[in-house]
This record gives C-alpha cells, sequence and structure tokens, in this order.
C-alpha cells in the first residue's frame, strides 16, 4: 500500500513539475520572440523573476547538499563550490562533445525546450558531472580522516584553488577563458526535479542508521569511533554523496548560463554555499531550503526595488554572518525541522 | 647562476612578506586556536594605512629613506588598534564558543573588511578616499629613493628589497626579544600553553590576547605597506591570496610556533619564486595551496610543530 501511494505522490509531483515547466517554458518564448510584451507588467515581471526562480532551485540543491557534510557530519567544508565547477564542467563536456554526434543538430532549440534525445543526454551528462564530482568528493574525503574542524576547512579551501588553477590549465574546456557554448537546456523540471531528489536523499540518509552514525560523528569523533562507529567509511561517505549532488547542480548551472568559468570552483562561490548553510541552521534541511530561497530573493528584491543598494550585498552578508554567530550561532532553524504536522500542532495548541 | 641567485633574492623578498603575515596567524592561533581569516584583510589595511600616512605626513614625492618609517609605523599603528578592534567585538564573546563559530565569525569579518572597504567612497582627506573604492590605487613610490644597487655580475637589488630585508630584520629581532625578554612576552607564552591555568595564576588573559592580535597587526600592517611600495597597484581584496597564503607558510612551518612561521614564510616564498621561474608562472597559485595539502595529510604538525595528543 505504502508503496503505491509513494508512487503515486511520485508521478503526482512529477506531473507538476512537468506543467509547471511547460508554462514557463511557453511564457519565457513568447516573451523572447515578441519583444512588444515586455509592455505588459506581468510579462516584465516574468522575465525577471523567471530566471530567478531557476536559480533558487540550484541554491537549494548546493545548500542541502553541503548541510550533508557540514550540519549532519560535522566535517566543515569550505571547497563546495568546487564539486560544483567539477560536475559542471564533466557535463558540460558531454553535452558539447556527445550532443551533436548523438542528438543532431539543435542550433534552433529554444532555451529550456530542446528535442527529447537532447533532454535524456542532459540527464545523463548530470548524473555523469554528479559522478565525477563524487570520485573527486572521494579524494577529498580521504584526508578528513586525520584532519578536525579548522584544518579540514582549510584543507578543503586549497582544494578548491588547486581545482581552479588545474581547470584554468585545460585547453579543450576554454582554459582560463572559460567553458562557452553550452547548450542552454536547463529548464525549471530538471533543476526542481535534481533539487527534490536532494532534498528526499538527505531526509532519507539523516532519518536512516546511517544518518545517526554522522550526527555521533558530528558530536564527538572519539566517542562516536569508541561505539564503533567505522569514522573512515562515513565521513567519505559524507562527502561522496555530498559531492555527487553539488556535481548536479554545477552541470544545472553550466546548462543554464551557456557558459562556466573556472572562478566558479573558487573560495568565494563556496563562502555563499556555507552562509546559506550556516543561516538556516547546519543540520536542518528545511532551514537550509528557507535561507537559500531567502538569500537568493533577497538580492533580487534589493535590486529591484534600490538598485544603488546592490553594493552593500556582500557587507550585508558578512555583518549577518558575524551578528548570527554572536546572537544564534546555531542559526535561524538550529538542528530543527520545520514541518507542516508541527505547525499545525502549534497552531492547536 | 646569475639567474639563481637573482631568483633567490626574490625569493627571500617574497618571503619575508609571507614571514610577518604568517607570524600574526601563528600567534593568535598560538593564544585562541583560532585561525583568524581576517588577518590577510589587515595586511590589506596595511598597505591603506600607509597611503593614507604618506598622504597626511605629504611624503608621497620625498625620495627619501627618513619619510618611509614614520609611514610604516604610523600604518603599524592604526592596524594594531584595527586588530585590537576586531578582537574586542567580534572574539572576545566567542571565545567558550565551538572553535568553528569562531572560525565563521572571522571568515565573517575578513568579507566585512574586503567588501566594506570597496564600498564607495565618502570621505575624503587629502586624496584619500575611505571607504577605498573597488578601483585599484596606485601606491607612492616616491616615498623611497630610486636607488637601483647592481652588483658586478648584474645582480640587482632595489631599495624595497633592501628596505624590506632590514624591516623585516629588525621586526623578526625585536619580535624574538619582546616574547622572550619582556613580562607580556612571558604572558602570552603562557596563555599559549594553557589559557585556563595562565588565567588561575593572575596572568590578564584579556589584556594579553589584545597584545597579541596589535602585534600582529602591527605585522601584517608593515608587510602590508613593503608589498605596497614593491607592486604599487592596492586594492580591497589583494589581501585574500596573499593572507591565504602566508597561513600555508604558518602551518608549513608548525602553526602556533614563531620560529616556524618565520622558517614557513621563506620556505613558501623561496619554493613559489623558483617554481614559478624554472617550471610554470601559470601554476603559482596551486604551488601554495598543494604544499598545504601534502604537509597536512603528511605532517599536520609543521616542520617545526610539536604534535599534541587528543586526551579524551
Amino acid at each position: 500500500m505504502r508503496l503505491v501511494r509513494r508512487l503515486i505522490g511520485g508521478l503526482i509531483l512529477l506531473a507538476v513539475l512537468f506543467a509547471i515547466n511547460g508554462w514557463g517554458t511557453a511564457m519565457q518564448q513568447a516573451v523572447n520572440s515578441r519583444p512588444d510584451l515586455q509592455s505588459i507588467a506581468f510579462y516584465r515581471q516574468f522575465s525577471i523573476w523567471w530566471p530567478v526562480v531557476l536559480e533558487t532551485g540550484r541554491w537549494i540543491t548546493l545548500a542541502v547538499s553541503l548541510n550533508l557534510i557540514n550540519g549532519l557530519a560535522g566535517q566543515f567544508s569550505l571547497g563546495h563550490a568546487a564539486f560544483a565547477a567539477i560536475g559542471g564542467y564533466a557535463a558540460g563536456a558531454i553535452t558539447v562533445f556527445l550532443g551533436p554526434r548523438l542528438c543532431g543538430d539543435a542550433t534552433l532549440a529554444a532555451p529550456g525546450a530542446y528535442p527529447p534525445g537532447w533532454n535524456l543526454l542532459f540527464a545523463a551528462s548530470l548524473i555523469a558531472g554528479g559522478m565525477v564530482a563524487s570520485a573527486v568528493g572521494f579524494l577529498v574525503g580521504l584526508p578528513s580522516l586525520r584532519l578536525r574542524g579548522d584544518y579540514l576547512a582549510i584543507v578543503t579551501l586549497g582544494m578548491g584553488e588547486v581545482v581552479r588553477v588545474v581547470i584554468e590549465h585545460i585547453e579543450p574546456v576554454g582554459g582560463s577563458l572559460g567553458f562557452n557554448g553550452i547548450p542552454l537546456i536547463t529548464n525549471f523540471f530538471w533543476v526542481y526535479l535534481v533539487a527534490i531528489a536532494t532534498i528526499l536523499a538527505v531526509r532519507n540518509i539523516a532519518q536512516s542508521t546511517h544518518g545517526r552514525a554522522l550526527l555521533a560523528i558530528r558530536e564527538d569523533e572519539v566517542a562516536a569511533e569508541a561505539m564503533g562507529v567505522p569514522l573512515t567509511r562515513y565521513k567519505v561517505l559524507a562527502f561522496v554523496i555530498g559531492s555527487f549532488f553539488a556535481g548536479m547542480a554545477g552541470g544545472l548551472y553550466a546548462h543554464f548560463q551557456g557558459s562556466i568559468q573556472p572562478q566558479a570552483a573558487g573560495f568565494i562561490e563556496s563562502i555563499q554555499i556555507v552562509v546559506i548553510v550556516v543561516l538556516g541552521g547546519s543540520g536542518s534541511i528545511t532551514g537550509s531550503v528557507l535561507a537559500a530561497i531567502a538569500l537568493t530573493l533577497f538580492p533580487e528584491i534589493l535590486r529591484s526595488v534600490r538598485p544603488e543598494l546592490e553594493q552593500y550585498r556582500m557587507v550585508l552578508y558578512a555583518l549577518l554572518l558575524i551578528v548570527l554567530m554572536l546572537v544564534r550561532p546555531q542559526g535561524i532553524f538550529g538542528g530543527r525541522e520545520l514541518s507542516l504536522r508541527g505547525l499545525l500542532a502549534r497552531v492547536k495548541r | 647562476m646569475q639567474v639563481f641567485l637573482q631568483q633567490l633574492i626574490n625569493g627571500l623578498h617574497l618571503g619575508a612578506t609571507y614571514a610577518l603575515i604568517a607570524l600574526g596567524y601563528t600567534m593568535v592561533y598560538g593564544v585562541l586556536r583560532l585561525i583568524n581569516f581576517a588577518h590577510g584583510d589587515i595586511f590589506m589595511l596595511g598597505a591603506y594605512a600607509g597611503l593614507f600616512a604618506a598622504v597626511i605626513l605629504g611624503v608621497t614625492q620625498s625620495a627619501s629613506w627618513g619619510a618611509v618609517f614614520p609611514v610604516i609605523l604610523m600604518a603599524m599603528a592604526i592596524c594594531a588598534v584595527v586588530g585590537m578592534a576586531i578582537e574586542r567585538f567580534a572574539y572576545r564573546k566567542l571565545r567558550t564558543a565551538p572553535r568553528l563559530n569562531a572560525l565563521i565569525t572571522a571568515i565573517g569579518v575578513s568579507l566585512f573588511l574586503e567588501y566594506g572597504g570597496q564600498l564607495p567612497p565618502m570621505i575624503r582627506i587629502d586624496g584619500f578616499d575611505f571607504p577605498f573604492g573597488a578601483q585599484t590605487k596606485t601606491f607612492p613610490t616616491g616615498i623611497l629613493p630610486p636607488t637601483q644597487i647592481t652588483t658586478g655580475t648584474g645582480l640587482s637589488l632595489s631599495a624595497v628589497q633592501v628596505l624590506t630585508f632590514v624591516v623585516t630584520l629588525v621586526l623578526m629581532v625585536g619580535l624574538n626579544a619582546i616574547v622572550r625578554r619582556t613580562r607580556i612576552g612571558v604572558a602570552m607564552r603562557a596563555v599559549s600553553a594553557d589559557r585556563e591555568a595562565a588565567a588561575l595564576m593572575g596572568i590578564p588573559t584579556d589584556r594579553v590576547i589584545l597584545f597579541t592580535f596589535a602585534l600582529g597587526s602591527a605585522l601584517a600592517a608593515a608587510a602590508g605597506v613593503l608589498y605596497a611600495l614593491d607592486k604599487p597597484t592596492i586594492d580591497p581584496l589583494m589581501g585574500l591570496y596573499v593572507g591565504l597564503k602566508a597561513f600555508v607558510a604558518a602551518v608549513l612551518g608548525g602553526i602556533g610556533s614563531i620560529p616556524g612561521a618565520m622558517l614557513g614564510g621563506f620556505v613558501l616564498g623561496l619554493t613559489e619564486t623558483f617554481v614559478a621561474g624554472y617550471l610554470a608562472s601559470s601554476w603559482r597559485d596551486a604551488i601554495a595551496f598543494g604544499i598545504l595539502i601534502l604537509i597536512l595529510i603528511v605532517r599536520p604538525t609543521g616542520i617545526l610543530g610539536s604534535s599534541v595528543r587528543e586526551k579524551v
């Protein structure tokens, strides 16, 4: 019964994603093909906010996957963007070099509305990008066995910078100029399918035996080991799974922008993901999701209301981080989850 | 051979900058067990404070050795105050908090200085803008005489390089004297050995930690001025990479160890210069971080550090 219910739920979810995607893509094409629609407020607003909605989905994926490493397993990583960049480059390389050969010419396809063959290849490239990223995640997970806390943070940071320099030297994917000409296949459906898959995967891990083992490592490594938790396996596992989803987010980003730069692996990108996780509360998945939405929408709202305040965005982030650590170091949600059931219970009382 | 010697001089010059900054990282880590991420930005502030001092003292075109030292001293004083303010307002409350919270705060302070520094200027004093604005500024190299010492074999040593070696040497000898011979230096070592026990022995730990920040920030400021005199463009993000590399130097030498930071700085500076000079300069940034990852995996305590066993 439960399986049937879940299957039906999954199908409904897919249908909803598909419907929203169809509507959004059609709207986008309408706006692109008829510039006169820009004069209608609704269409104008749509063309501003639709890309923001897609961007939000990417940050949700990045934040929730980092939350698995930072929040649940307690391994402070400052190199999450590097995994995303690796995934982005790998997925981009697949669609750029294999796409025209396998799926035919698609130069006339509208952004987000490629033929089915391309979408299939895109899905495969996202997964492949995720796998390449998680292979690197495995390599990074290994030193985390010997390093704790701030040392691990520095090593992951250094790893991100090394990845950036290495990418700058790979000429087939553009070297230091960045990888351009990636087909714009990313659409609402794929972005949110990956985001939901990430949320479900991390939630299920958190609620399983494995999740409890990760929490034990976060709370006290020595005690966890004494209780028989295999530290090696779980730490590497957290890195492998977290970097897999980050790699998929990177693939989505590359096919959304149509290009990806080596700087995407750098320190500043990683910090932004960390800010989201810390703000939402490390360990809280709903916290990460809401913080990702808030921190993606906030600068856009700021830009549309008072464009001159845009330059204060990073300063505000910094102050937010400092004040948060002084006033509420556990983040807005602490380790807790926001649930519909919990809210209802509170309202009833 | 001549190229080698020239690279050696350049490497030592770069290493001196790294060493001066690394000392601040290592001393703060010693007393607080905190990686002070904002330290690289204190280095950046040092360069701007030097610019400010040169403008205020009106020595931007003086071309004399006498004018350089007040500029450096003033920059050191300004940054010492900034460093103490950061400790007082951002870090002090977090001393008992988990170490990661302090690290996140340090990242926050670093971002604040970097992006706060890029804000458009609001105050303007004699052509010095505050905040600094996002564009790069040119540091007045005219403070120094344009001397260039060239030996018979064709080796060249610029005035900045001579100044850097002299100032670094003086500061290191001075720091050594402070740490080894003065009361506050003994107190610093006591706090770094065991903060609680030091407090029980009547050492005013708050004041010692403030002093450590002042000392570290002053050294970073001196490095900032010397660095800016050499590469005359400065910008609010200049501290990011130099700071990270100086941190690598501190880890390389053994974090918490003062001689280690000096050694680590010079080793890193030499390695970077030689690899960039003989192999490929575009890999420059990867070298420092490659060394970092390697050293942390192979010998996390660094060259001169001692290992601490975790007790349960």
